[in-house]
């Protein structure tokens, strides 16, 4: 599992990384979006990767911690994705304003002279 | 009357949150009143944050370090505030620059976009926030907050320019966003804990392996927080887009470099103080060299630049490697003189940008561009030249005072007497050369002398820089014009150099409180203490 979700996470992050170097804002913003899903897999990563261990104390249920997932990362994960989102809404707004603005989608809002 | 006390702290994140959001119910047409509202609030951040500075300061205790439990939960399970001198003078900076460039923005900027006010008081709130917060994961989100409040106002006025700029600042700090969550995931994996008294407690302890890691996430960290403050490698954004933002708006973001350098100094001496073992000053030297890169880059800029605002823009980069550098040295005298230099360069930068808009509100634009290029054409307007020689010509009253201010900017960012930018160089100069400052840890000999040289050299070059504008500016325009300035602009930016004067005259009082300020610092047991009232031993129990 650990070598998947791994894998998984540098792959994002390597095309996230290749895709905001790219001179398209829409390829930026596609590029930002993957990199904040790498991100927020490697916070649920950090509380280490358990399967069938519930992050809640129930009552009368085991109350082993070793049995237990850690609960804080996943609501560090709930903020940054709700950030993460907001933060990428917000940034397709000044794109399309960049867009009208320049009449381009080059993200120096001119093309460059190849 | 203790327990409205108490309290106090955390109204500097709660009052500008409530009142932002409040007038977001009201009309963008009532203005008047958003404006009076803002500028209320502003006025009441200024007298709360400075008796907080007044309670932190304390009496006899070398450091009075207050926290504030958020909902009562015990120290390293909840989120604590902490209010320690260093995060008083800040919030006390931030009111103080706030309230000026509200005061400016009056005369127009606040009507050249839509909720402008709200916004502001949203950058407040994230601001106070990141300085008083006592937690990683807190302190990551009043960045977003801040940052997001930012964006909107980076793009305040709109225009091509500003969308471009903005569109490269957003796209910088989302991914200096990301890395600051990585660091801090990586940080947490470690060592389970988010609480930075905590983590404070923790990291003597680490093993290896756990050492290497949490080494680590602090750099991924510390990187985030270097392209706030604007490290030469990460700072290429800064200028264009300090420059592109109106004039208020400008102002209130030189305190947002600031921002940056606050959380390494608070965040290099918390856990990487002496008594981290191993780990002690991990990352002084990164911090060292790359405040001197940094102060190279921002003079050559300052040299480079052909406009006013991007001269701002530099002077933003050079005040940011001194203050990287000087706490790279790591000593408590240098970390004293960089905390006076910080409050110099943050008021005397801010004053800069509200004045370069005065004065390039009435010049063509692309008149600094011209005026350079003929310059190095050799082309002189000697054909220009009338005939008409009027004897004892009156200067404008307000030529004098943008004259007059701008010699005042100009003495503070070089750092040359009579103005306290010379005292906040030259303590922070003769920090550098004390020789306790040689001892452990501490940078070699000839390092010292070289960051020396590019202290006097940034100053040299921006007194060079500011004169050839000041000449071009208000000596040899092509033609006179003289701009139309309001009153209340005029008031914001004397308000600003009118600081820096007392600044000045209060050096004695104000240097030793840094000092003292600079050694709690240097000592941060007692900020621990105070978070964690019964030390570390409080992990064992359950949660």
């Amino acid at each position: 599992m650990e070598i998947i979700i791994a894998v998984a996470i540098g792959v994002l992050t390597g095309s996230g990384l290749w895709l905001l170097l790219r001179p398209r804002t829409f390829q930026v913003i596609i590029g930002l979006a993957l990199i904040s899903y790498a991100t927020n897999l490697f916070i649920f990563g950090m509380g280490r990767l358990r399967s069938n261990a519930p992050p809640i104390l129930e009552p009368g249920g085991s109350s082993d911690l070793a049995t237990l997932a850690d609960p804080l990362p996943q609501a560090l994960v709930l903020t940054a994705i709700v950030i993460s989102f907001a933060m990428t809404a917000l940034f397709l707004v000044v794109l399309l304003a960049s867009r009208g603005l320049t009449g381009t989608d080059h993200v120096d809002g001119r093309e460059t002279d190849l | 009357m203790t327990v409205l006390a108490d309290h106090l702290i955390i109204l500097p994140i709660v009052l500008p949150l409530l009142a932002g959001a409040f007038l977001l119910l009201l009309d963008d047409r009532r203005r008047p009143v958003k404006a009076a509202l803002t500028i209320l609030v502003a006025i009441a951040l200024l007298v709360i944050a400075v008796t907080l500075l007044f309670r932190a300061s304390g009496s006899t205790a070398l450091a009075e370090t207050v926290s504030y439990r958020l909902g009562d939960w015990p120290a390293p399970f909840g989120i604590v505030l902490v209010l320690d001198r260093l995060s008083a003078v800040m919030l006390v900076l931030t009111s103080i620059l706030a309230l000026a460039a509200l005061v400016f923005s009056l005369a127009r900027w606040h009507r050249a976009g839509p909720h402008f006010h709200t916004l502001f008081l949203f950058l407040l709130v994230g601001l106070n926030g990141a300085f008083l917060t006592g937690d990683l994961f807190n302190l990551f989100v009043f960045f977003e907050v801040l940052l997001a409040a930012s964006y909107g106002l980076v793009l305040h006025g709109m225009g091509v320019v500003r969308v471009k700029a903005g569109l490269h600042y957003i796209v910088v700090n989302l991914a200096a966003s990301t890395l600051f969550l990585i660091g801090v995931s990586l940080i947490y994996g470690v060592t389970g804990t988010l609480n930075m008294a905590d983590l404070a407690t923790r990291i003597p302890g680490l093993n290896d392996t756990d050492r290497m890691f949490m080494e680590a996430g602090a750099a991924i960290l510390g990187v985030a927080f270097l392209v706030k403050a604007g490290m030469w490698p990460l700072s290429f954004w800064l200028p264009t887009a300090y420059a592109a933002a109106s004039a208020p708006v400008a102002a209130i973001f030189s305190i947002m470099t600031k921002v940056g350098v606050y959380i390494i100094l608070r965040l290099s001496l918390l856990l990487f103080g002496p008594g981290a073992g191993e780990s002690a000053h991990f990352g002084s030297e990164v911090l060292l060299y790359g405040g001197m890169a940094t102060i190279a880059f921002g003079l050559v800029g300052v040299l480079a630049t052909q406009t006013m605002s991007r001269l701002a823009g530099y002077s933003v980069l050079v005040s940011s490697g001194t203050l990287l550098a000087a706490i790279g040295v790591g000593n408590a005298a240098a970390t004293s003189g960089a905390l006076f230099y910080l409050v110099n360069s943050t008021l005397a930068v801010a004053a800069f940008f509200l004045l370069t808009e005065l004065v390039e509100r009435g010049r063509d634009p692309g008149a600094d561009v011209l005026a350079v290029t003929m310059e190095a054409f050799g082309y002189t307007d000697e054909d220009d030249i009338t005939e008409e020689v009027e004897v004892g010509e009156r200067i404008p009253t307000i030529l004098a005072f943008l004259g007059g201010s701008f010699v005042a900017c100009a003495l503070l960012l070089a750092g040359l007497p009579p103005l306290s930018g010379f005292l906040a160089k030259f303590a922070l100069m003769s920090a550098i050369m004390d020789p306790a400052g040689f001892g452990t840890g501490g940078p070699q000999f000839v390092v010292t002398w070289v960051l020396i040289a590019l202290l006097i050299l940034s100053g040299l070059s921006a007194m060079l820089a500011m004169t050839r504008i000041g000449i071009q500016t208000f000596w040899s325009p092509l033609e006179i014009a003289v701009p139309g300035v309001r009153g209340v602009e005029v008031v914001a930016v004397s308000f600003l150099l009118l600081l820096c004067v007392a600044l000045t005259m209060a050096a004695g009082p104000v240097l030793d409180f840094m000092e003292d300020t600079a050694m709690s610092l240097h000592a941060p047991a007692a900020y621990i203490d105070s978070v964690l009232p019964n030390g570390g031993a409080s992990r064992g129990a359950t949660p």
